[in-house]
Order: C-alpha cells, then structure tokens, then sequence
C-alpha cells in the first residue's frame, strides 16, 4: 500500500461516521480538509483501489433490517481453505473469518428475513457434513462509531 | 421504525457503497426512481432512527496496519451480563460487546467483545490491564485471535440467500 499523507489520515479519521447527507458530501468533505472536491474523490479512489478502505458506505444495525446470524465452525485443518472457499461463495455471507481456535472458522450469515438465514446455515452443515454453531446477536452494550486510529 | 420495500433497497445501496462521484445521492436516486432529496430525506430518518448505524468511511484494519484483533469471548452469569458489558463497553479500545447464547458444553460463552491493536502484544496488554481494573480475574474468557481473511463486503439485505 502507498504510504498515506496528512490528508488521506484525516479522511480515514474523521469521517467514520457523520458522512454528510447534503447534495455534495464530497465537497463538504473536502471544505473541512481544504481541498477539492475532485481531489477527495480520487484520494478515496485511490484508498478504496489500495485496499485501505473497503468502501464509502452505512453499516446498518443488527437486527434491524432482515436477519443475521453470527456462525462459527471447528473445522479440520486439512479442510480449512476448501470450506472457506465454499462459504465465501454465498453472496448472504459478508463477512467470513479465520480464528485461532478449535472454532477456527466465522462468519456473518445476512438475509432478508430468520428462516432464510436458517436455510444457509442447513445448506452448509449439509455440503460439509460439519454443523456451524448460531450465534445471533442478542443484546449490543456498544454503539459502533468507528474506531481511533493512532498514526505512529 | 418499519420499513418500506423502497427503505430496504435504499439500505441494500449505501451498505454496499456510495458511488465515488460529486453527487452520489442524486446517482442513487436516478438508478431506483427517487429524487435527490427524497433519498436524502430517507438515510436521514433510518440514520435518526437507529437503523443505519453509521454512515462513513469504512477502514479496513488489516490493511492499515492494525492486524492483530482479538474476539474475547466470556463465560459470565447471565444476572451478571449486564454489569461485565458495561464494564468493557466503556473500554475505549473495545470496538464492539454483544451477548450471545451458549452452546453447551461447546461453547459456554455469552459475552463477546472485539480488540483491535497494531499487534498481539498490544492486545494482550491492553485485554490483562482491562481484565484488573474491572476485577475480571476469575471470569472464564478465552482469546480468539483473527488468521486469515476470507470475505469483507458490505452486507446484503435483499433478495434471495442463495449461493
């Protein structure tokens, strides 16, 4: 990734939530750096193309439109890349993870409604013969702002 | 809030991005049928009314050095869910807490919460000073550090979960 500048850093830090709703977000953004319009849409190019963001975009609450389900798998080691590849093939899956554990395996199962989330979890435990463990959000103590970033 | 078939395919585009063009609401619109304004007015009442979370730039951690995140996962009572929660939802380095249920004797936690550091050591660090200051010594807990990252894309709503 190319290294990032004063102004890429702000973009990233600042502007994690409270995107602004007026006609010309990227204006406004760019007002509050002091650079262009056009300068704050091919920074953000450029971010996006790099990796550093994956989108400009809303995260949307749990539970609040369809259904979702967080899943876990303990899958064997040998079958860990096969199995991944196979559950990232779901367009209902967005996030799919390995984590250090005999439940090595997570990921975010989204839907439009309970049992179609029901009906992927069926699906996987049937091609894989391995049952995911369903681990729907039941409760947030925590309100998602973003995250601080701390430039070394 | 209850929301429209029109709501939901609103939500389905801005979870998966905006387009990176000077008017991207008015480019929203045009692809769905709806004005500039209304579509404006829309994200604006599911953003007050808790629906959309945040709207924003979404970071990928990984790429900006932070990779090492740790989801820490606690058997704690349920009468005392509350009181841990609030005790690590306060952590400024605690990006989310959810509980969740148990899966006996799988999986006997029901309290998670996610870490994000620069690397392992941090995170440990900052997961025993958390741990001392909220008494949590005696809780069972167990560190799931992230491997590999398989997919991370906006989620989808809409349509059918098909493969």
């Amino acid at each position: 990734m190319p290294p990032l500048d004063a102004i890429d850093r702000a973009l990233l830090d600042r502007f994690q939530s409270g995107f602004p709703l007026d006609p010309r977000p990227f204006a406004t953004l760019g007002a509050a750096l002091g650079i262009a319009e056009s300068d704050v849409l091919s920074r953000l190019d450029a971010l996006q193309a790099s990796g550093a963001i994956s989108r400009v975009g809303a995260v949307v609450a749990p539970g609040r439109a369809g259904a979702s389900t967080l899943a876990a798998m303990a899958v064997p080691e040998a079958r860990l890349d096969e199995i991944a590849a196979l559950i990232s093939a779901y367009s209902s899956v967005n996030h799919n993870y390995e984590r250090e554990h005999r439940f090595n395996l997570w990921f975010v199962v989204t839907a439009s409604d309970a049992a179609a989330v029901q009906a992927v979890l069926g699906d996987i435990a049937s091609r894989t013969g391995i049952l995911p463990l369903d681990l729907p959000l039941l409760e947030a103590f925590h309100i998602d702002l973003g995250f601080p970033l701390q430039w070394n | 809030m209850e929301l429209t078939i029109t709501d939901r395919a609103l939500l389905a585009a801005v979870a998966e991005g905006l387009p990176l063009v000077p008017a991207p609401y008015h480019a929203i619109g045009a692809a769905m049928g709806l004005s500039e304004a209304e579509v404006r007015a829309r994200l604006a009442n599911m953003a007050a009314a808790g629906v959309i979370k945040r709207l924003g730039v979404i970071v990928r951690h990984r790429a900006l050095g932070y990779t090492a995140n740790a989801m820490v996962v606690w058997d704690v009572a349920d009468r005392a869910i509350g009181r841990v929660a609030a005790a690590l939802a306060g952590e400024p380095t605690v990006t989310l807490c959810y509980r969740r249920p148990r899966h006996p004797p799988n999986w006997p936690y029901a309290l998670f919460c996610m870490i994000h550091g620069r690397d392992r050591a941090a995170v440990r660090a900052t997961l025993s000073a958390m741990i001392v200051r909220h008494g949590l010594e005696d809780l069972p807990h167990a560190v799931l550090f992230s491997g590999r990252c398989f997919v991370q894309r906006g989620a989808r709503y809409t349509g059918a979960a098909a493969c």
